[in-house]
């Protein structure tokens, strides 16, 4: 009878995928999981366990282990003592053990998927075809990587112990992006899954031991938060990687802050999902299918703002709903569902608010007609119309499979539209017309771009965030050098640098020469010499005693100073040879006024004729290596997915705030500037505060260099204290600064607010003479952020 | 069930001209599709037999004979043996084949061995399968077809007209051909292989509906690719399309290189996932096979057993 009744109905039946591996596997624990620490199961000196919990059915799956400080501190310890030994097995030794795990994982993919769909909630179609083929890949793709280490990063050394956090959404895929580069790199990391989702974290340890990786080198600690800070705050860790909320990327930036960890954060997003009105409206039907009801929208560059071509919207909306009510709702392990439950209770009611709250601000709800099972937590998919940029829903992160529609007029407006958010982690944009797609990709503020596609992954491929959506990028070779540091770093002096305004008075009389006739120095804003708007100046001495007066900046001048270089558009839109024309002028033009510049040079400082020279030459041989530089610092092309281009595109960070060392006036100052703007930025310049009349007189240069205004802007003053104005401006994009380590501190404190990518020397010295302390890739990697567009094509 | 007829329209140029398919996003979602959705047990059993109901059993080859099509037609009445049908409880159905398609020369045969099982004879025509005849010699030909009792005439397109974006002239062609097609139902052959892209595929499928087309058809099954889901999945929305357009449902045909029970029930996942249940049944939906039912007998036994089965177990066509 049945059959007949089918055949009638012609109804999906259940699919269900087997668990009983799964089960067996958490029987074998006791349903108790354990702290993974120096290669053996410990239990947490907290005696403290908390529930991972079945999201589609509210069962109780495990107890895992709660770590405590001391836990940690056990784990960061074996992995300490594991580094030696992984590291001396070389890059061959390390590249056997990847490409173990690698395959162990595909072995034992099917148990992996089942239990990260009963942890997580998600279809056990995406973890079997998209999550856990992810992880293989992403290991297999870093055991080359391992392998080529000393090939294609020789001068830079691994990190050490490497603390990471991953998020909940994507528990194992998040560990192998985590894990895989910094074990390829040579470093040993302690983990914390998120607390909802240990499980596959726990299996993965099970794998690490099966294929003997060295005990020590990969440890898992369980908890919550707690168990995160004790990570974050460990002396021993040099470097934190984390992925989660912006709320706790600031937090973790604020506390490592002054530490000399290397960070690396993968936060929140808002995408833009944006279509052109000759797009194939149905093929981006299937792309917001895969946008933003992909893992119930818990993705953090899930495509969650619609931004229509208005001549089309009510055509793709009838699309889109008609689209809806066919999605499959429920259990995460029938192979017939396409959205599955949401993580957890908190998760769904922090969704169930918001979508509360944007019927209260007046946008349209729709959903489809059919209700979700009750068993678990369950939301449906949702799509808001008549949305306005101003409603919350269009700006906060909703993380669950709500989204948000907005209509545009232009592609201008389009632009505007997408880059009205705070975030910039991902966009996906559709059109047929190539033309369009590549005007507007690189116009959009997002780490990864997609065109006619989305949330595409491959190992190959950099994914970070611009904005406040984090800074780093994992996978690709670009990720790497969140591993990595150079080995010149080893070399750098720590003699603090000097603060006061003063010079060494006794050396005056070694001063033979003659200062030319003294000029006042002004500011230097929008192309203009402009007077200091608080009508003070200071005093600075030179070697010989005589003292200048230079122009004493403070907020006004700082906000003046970034606006003159917001309004430098043309800049980043000249071709690199053109920049490089203008960088190999201001060479010419300095070359010309070598007696003045070597003069002042000896003037401020204690410099011999000899060194000072050397240090104009070096000026010179600097320039003419950024001018070089200016059109040759090329993206890749990586080898992502078939027929697809993946364009890893180096671009400049936008304005940058550069507070100039002490040492070497001139050439300090130019090693900062001449590779931000090579690369297309517009820079707000702080000279050293004892030694500013070698940048004053360069104005003198840019001026008659054709340098456009507002690209070199120049604000004389205190410089820590202008520094920290610069750090807490959200319209400043960069910031580096060479100079004492408290101040360091705070510049990293203040700059997690918005997100702003910092470069600061902790009061270390460099000696900006050697071309290997004072130039280099490092420089041009420090003042651009890779962006990743994705081009599928096929006709 | 009866489906409105489509009465066509007017050839919209401009709709033809914006139409763009952007293949890779079509075949992300073609190689998904088919992974969202799976159909396994008494779910799977019923669905094989929605698939035999919906196969136009085809043999289309040069050395038919009226012994061999005799045979098919037998077959075409009684596609699976009784004892399964019985075992699963389905043997008062009804259950046959959609149709049998022959060559003109055969249709006399198939509908005397047919009498009055109710199984409609499909005629392919118009120079199938290149069509490279006159316009004239393939008007002459549906109506000989027609008049020897054909009543669904699988006609092929000018691959020509599409090459060159001839839109008009294909669309006169096939109107013409539906004139000449009178009562019975004309499935449009597009021959996908040689139509080059996907919008192509598109633009093809939209100007044969405006002409009046019953059936969208993928291929001949002589080109070198026939039928494949990322195809059906453009011209499936082209139906959609065109019925948001102009409330007629218009059928969906692919042909060729459907062999087995599995890829039987992709294809009717599409169609469900797709264009709705409706697309489920022998009057807007066909598979053009002739191995196929071979493979869905040999599943439904192993359901009904649970052991695998043989091919001879089956009698032949």
């Amino acid at each position: 009878m049945k059959v007949k009744t089918i055949y009638k109905s012609m109804d999906y039946g259940p699919a269900p995928e087997r668990d009983d591996q799964a089960q067996e596997w958490l029987e074998a624990r006791n349903r108790r999981c354990l702290l993974y620490i120096n290669g053996k199961w410990d239990k947490p000196t907290t005696s403290k366990y908390f529930d991972s919990i079945n999201p589609s059915n509210r069962e109780k799956l495990a107890r895992v282990a709660q770590a405590g400080k001391k836990d940690v501190d056990k784990a960061v310890q074996a992995a300490s003592d594991a580094l030696k030994s992984w590291q001396d097995l070389g890059d061959y030794g390390r590249a056997r053990f990847l490409y173990a795990i690698a395959r162990q994982v595909q072995k034992n993919s099917r148990l992996f998927a089942v239990l990260e769909s009963l942890d997580n909630g998600k279809p056990i179609r995406e973890s079997r075809d998209i999550d856990i083929p992810l992880v293989a890949r992403h290991f297999y793709h870093h055991a080359g990587w391992a392998a080529l280490k000393e090939n294609v990063l020789k001068d830079y050394e691994p990190l050490g112990v490497v603390g990471q956090i991953i998020p909940w959404n994507f528990p194992l895929l998040m560990l192998a992006w985590k894990i895989a580069p910094a074990l390829a790199m040579g470093n040993t990391v302690v983990l914390k899954p998120a607390e909802f989702t240990s499980l596959t974290a726990l299996l993965f340890a099970d794998i690490c031991t099966q294929i003997g990786l060295p005990p020590g080198v990969v440890n898992i600690v369980t908890g919550d938060g707690k168990t995160g800070s004790y990570i974050v705050d460990h002396p021993g860790i040099a470097k934190i990687a984390f992925t989660g909320s912006t709320e706790v990327g600031r937090i973790i930036r604020r506390k490592t802050a002054g530490s000399g960890k290397k960070l690396s954060l993968e936060l929140g997003g808002k995408s833009p999902f944006i279509v052109f009105d000759d797009a194939d409206l149905d093929s981006v039907v299937e792309g917001i299918v895969d946008a933003i009801w992909f893992n119930q929208g818990q993705v953090c560059c899930a495509g969650s703002r619609l931004l229509i071509q208005e001549s089309v919207a009510d055509r793709l909306y009838r699309k889109i709903k008609k689209r809806m009510e066919r999605l499959r709702v429920g259990d995460a392990l029938d192979k017939n569902t396409d959205i599955g439950a949401i993580v957890a209770p908190v998760q769904l009611e922090t969704i169930d608010a918001l979508v509360k709250l944007g019927q209260k601000e007046g946008s349209t709800l729709w959903q489809p007609p059919w209700a979700c099972p009750k068993d678990g937590y369950f939301y449906p998919p949702s799509l808001f119309t008549n949305v306005s940029p101003s409603s919350t829903i269009a700006q906060v992160e909703i993380f669950g499979p709500v989204l948000v529609a907005m209509t545009f007029r232009t592609h201008a407006e389009a632009v505007k539209l997408a880059n009205n958010t705070r975030y910039g982690l991902a966009a996906s944009i559709w059109t047929e017309n190539i033309n369009l797609a590549m005007d507007i990709a690189p116009k959009v503020k997002a780490g990864t771009v997609w065109i006619n596609s989305t949330n595409v992954f491959d190992a190959a491929s950099g994914f970070g965030g611009y904005r406040e959506s984090g800074f780093g990028r994992e996978g690709g070779k670009e990720g790497l050098y969140e591993y990595v540091k150079p080995r010149i770093e080893r070399q750098l002096g720590s003699a603090p640098a000097r603060e006061d305004g003063r010079s060494d008075k006794k050396t005056a009389s070694r001063f033979n020469g003659t200062p030319g006739i003294d000029r006042t120095a002004k500011m230097f804003i929008g192309g203009k010499q402009v007077r200091p708007d608080g009508g003070y100046s200071y005093s600075v001495y030179s070697s010989n005693g005589s003292g200048a007066e230079v122009g004493l900046g403070n907020r006004k001048d700082i906000r003046n100073a970034v606006e003159a270089a917001h309004k430098a558009t043309g800049w980043v839109r000249r071709t690199g040879h053109a920049r490089a024309q203008v960088l190999f002028y201001l060479a010419e033009n300095l070359s010309a006024r070598e007696d003045e510049f070597v003069s002042r040079i000896r003037m401020q400082t204690k410099a011999t004729t000899k060194l000072a020279q050397r240090e104009f030459e070096q000026s010179l041989d600097r320039i003419y290596y950024y001018a070089a530089y200016a059109d040759k610092y090329d993206g890749l092309v990586h080898d992502t997915t078939y027929r697809n281009v993946t364009l890893a595109m180096p671009e400049p960070l936008g304005v940058m705030g550069i507070i100039c060392p002490n040492e070497a006036p001139l050439l300090g100052m130019l090693s900062l500037v001449l590779p931000a703007i090579a690369m297309g930025n517009n820079v707000v310049v702080i000279p050293s505060e004892q030694h500013p009349l070698s940048t004053t007189d360069f104005y003198q240069v840019i001026e008659t260099s054709d340098v456009p205004a507002g690209t070199i802007n120049i604000v004389t003053g205190p410089s820590n204290e202008l520094a920290m104005v610069l750090a807490s401006h959200d319209d400043v994009d960069g910031l580096w600064y060479f100079g004492n380590r408290e101040t360091s501190k705070q510049i990293e404190v203040i700059s997690a607010e918005n997100m702003k990518r910092t470069w600061v020397s902790h009061g270390k010295t460099r000696d900006w003479i050697k071309s290997n302390q004072g130039e280099g890739e490092e420089f041009l990697r420090r003042c651009t952020q890779v962006k990743n567009i994705w081009i599928p094509y096929g006709e | 069930m009866a489906v409105k007829r489509n009465g066509g329209i007017p050839l919209d140029i401009d709709l033809i001209k914006w139409t763009r398919i952007n293949k890779s996003a079509v075949e992300r979602r073609a190689s998904t599709l088919t992974k969202r959705r799976s159909i396994k047990k008494d779910w799977q059993a019923a669905w094989l037999l929605r698939a035999v109901s919906c196969i136009d059993l085809t043999t289309l080859a040069g050395d038919d004979t009226p012994g061999n099509v005799r045979r098919l037609c037998a077959k075409a009445q009684n596609p699976v043996r009784r004892d399964i049908l019985a075992a699963m409880g389905v043997e008062d159905i009804g259950l046959t084949v959609g149709a049998v398609c022959v060559y003109h020369n055969l249709v006399k045969t198939a509908i005397e061995e047919l009498g009055g099982s109710n199984i409609p004879v499909a005629a392919v025509s118009t120079g199938f399968p290149a069509g490279q005849i006159s316009h004239r010699q393939k008007l002459k030909e549906i109506e000989s077809s027609v008049k020897a009792g054909a009543s669904e005439i699988d006609i092929v397109i000018s691959r020509a007209y599409v090459l060159n974006a001839n839109w008009r002239k294909l669309y006169r062609e096939v109107k013409d051909f539906r004139d000449a097609c009178g009562p019975a139902h004309m499935k449009s052959i597009l021959a996908t292989g040689e139509l080059s892209t996907l919008t192509n595929v598109a633009k093809a499928s939209m100007v044969c509906m405006m002409a009046g087309s019953d059936f969208i058809k993928t291929s001949t099954g002589k080109e070198s690719v026939n039928a494949i889901l990322p195809v059906g999945l453009v011209m499936t929305r082209c139906i959609r399309e065109y019925e948001d357009l102009t409330n007629f449902k218009i059928g969906f045909k692919p042909a060729g290189g459907i062999r087995k029970a599995k890829e039987a029930l992709l294809w009717l996942i599409l169609m469900k996932e797709e264009l709705g249940d409706e697309w489920l049944n022998k009057e807007l939906f066909r598979f053009g096979a002739s191995s196929l039912l071979g493979d869905i007998e040999r599943q439904l036994e192993h359901h009904v057993t649970g052991r695998y089965s043989a091919a001879y177990r089956h009698p032949v066509s």
